[in-house]
């Protein structure tokens, strides 16, 4: 039987945490723009969209992101699509991420007082540009913080995407500990890289939020 | 500071500028303007008073479709109001300037910028022809020098002379101030007022809700005074203020003494 040195350990864990990098990347980026297309639409659409982005909002919101997982595996596999454990992880992260995002942008939005719509309205701006040089530039600056604060949710859901088969940090972590027979040693280093990786976002969504109280009045 | 006044009109001299015909408001079952008919004058300054919950803000922000009015019609330089037509909803609030109680400066940008935005990108001006106006309009309201400030830095009458240059850039035909010293302090209304009465001076065409009755007085050509969402009693301030007919009016004016 051979040995494992704890750096080979380790080694093999960062080789893997690049997946859980590359995986938070995915969710974010793609949840980013699902998310501003469905805030988009919000703004913008009547009331059926409105509705119809709501329940959206809510389903994600009151499931278990590990029940999407679930669903996004299996029930595509159901519907007779082969997915692979990672389009089905992206997807079912993706989706997710652009719910909780396009709800924390809204209530961003509806915090810019009434009168700014009203008077860049009365200067004749269309909505896009209402949109685009008077309510976002406000909005994104209050946004940020909650934003960057989300994005830590996001890197720690991926360890969830282990349970389709998916190979992130926690997913080799729990084979390594399998054949070392250290899951304490291995499951210590695992939570260090998570630490490692959402701390620094932590900071910088603390460091955000005091600059941008600072600047308001 | 003609130039920024003399917009061109579609309306021949002499005829309303703001004609506003039957005119009715309801949210939901509450009915708050019953019937409005008021014409307005090239240059006309007009003043609206009355109790608050009478409908004056509601009439104002019916001039440049803040609020939808469900029966009746109203035009501004000859062009209908539709409320479904962004294209002429846009055209309309370009002769349309408003003034708001809570100035509503764009917090975001300079005082310069906030005078520039909706001219370059409603009219599509030159960045520096339209910096040069903004240059202007600020001198031409005392704040020349504020250029490049941000509207926080600014105090209440300071942000509220920003907001008459920045509804003037759009030269509007019109100018529609809904209460605009209420927010002030006191030792800072006069300096908003003096601005709108060389407004008025020059030949600008003014509708203001106010509770400044003095000034009402001294600048308007005709007072409303508006009550239970209809004109109640209409006339020159000397004849109103004066002598007042109706016991509502009356009355308001004996409340104010208090």
């Amino acid at each position: 039987m051979t040995e494992f040195t704890l750096w080979d350990i380790l080694r093999n864990l960062l080789l893997a945490l690049r997946w859980t990098v590359v995986l938070s990347l995915i969710a974010f980026v793609g949840g980013g723009l699902v998310g501003a297309l469905l805030l988009a639409l919000r703004l913008r659409g009547g009331r059926l969209a409105e509705r119809l982005i709501a329940g959206y909002v809510q389903l994600f919101q009151g499931t278990p992101l590990l029940m999407q997982l679930f669903l996004s595996y299996f029930g595509l596999a159901l519907l007779g699509i082969e997915v692979s454990a990672w389009t089905a992880a992206a997807v079912a992260l993706t989706l997710y991420t652009s719910a909780f995002l396009t709800e924390i942008w809204r209530g961003c939005v509806a915090a810019i007082p009434k009168g700014q719509w009203e008077a860049s309205g009365s200067l004749a701006l269309s909505f896009g540009e209402q949109l685009r040089h008077v309510i976002l530039p406000q909005a994104v600056k209050i946004a940020i913080a909650p934003t960057v604060g989300f994005l830590v949710q996001v890197i720690k859901g991926t360890a969830l995407a282990s349970v389709i088969g998916f190979v992130e940090v926690t997913k080799a972590g729990s084979m390594i500990a399998n054949v070392t027979f250290r899951p304490f040693t291995v499951f210590a280093c695992v939570a260090l890289m998570y630490f490692a990786l959402c701390f620094p976002v932590s900071l910088y969504a603390r460091h955000l939020e005091r600059k941008t109280r600072g600047s308001r009045p | 500071m003609a130039a920024v006044l003399d917009a061109p009109s579609h309306v021949a001299p002499g005829a309303p500028i703001v004609r506003i015909t039957a005119l009715k408001k309801s949210y939901g079952a509450n009915q708050v303007l019953k019937g409005i008919d008021l014409e307005v004058l090239r240059g006309e300054v007009i003043a609206i008073i009355g109790k608050s919950g009478s409908g004056k803000s509601t009439l104002l922000r019916c001039i440049n479709g803040l609020e939808e009015f469900q029966e009746g019609a109203l035009t501004v330089d000859a062009k209908p109001l539709l409320h479904e037509s962004a294209a002429a909803m846009r055209e309309l609030r370009q002769r349309v300037g408003m003034i708001f109680q809570s100035f509503n400066l764009f917090p975001h940008l300079t005082v310069g910028r906030n005078v520039m935005l909706a001219p370059t990108l409603v009219k599509k001006r030159a960045r520096p022809e339209a910096e040069a106006q903004a240059r202007k309009l600020l001198a031409r309201v005392g704040l020349a020098e504020k250029f490049d400030a941000m509207p926080d830095q600014l105090s209440g009458g300071q942000q509220q002379r920003v907001a008459i240059a920045r509804a003037l850039a759009m030269e509007p035909a019109v100018l529609l101030c809904d209460e605009i010293t209420s927010a002030l302090d006191p030792e800072l209304v006069g300096e908003v007022l003096r601005v709108v009465e060389s407004l008025a001076d020059e030949g600008m065409t003014l509708l203001m809700v106010t509770h400044e009755m003095n000034f009402a007085r001294k600048v308007s050509d005709r007072v409303i005074f508006m009550h239970q969402g209809r004109v109640h009693e209409m006339g020159p301030p000397a004849e109103l203020f004066g002598s007042p007919k109706t016991p509502e009016l009356k009355q308001f004016l004996s409340s104010l003494h208090d």
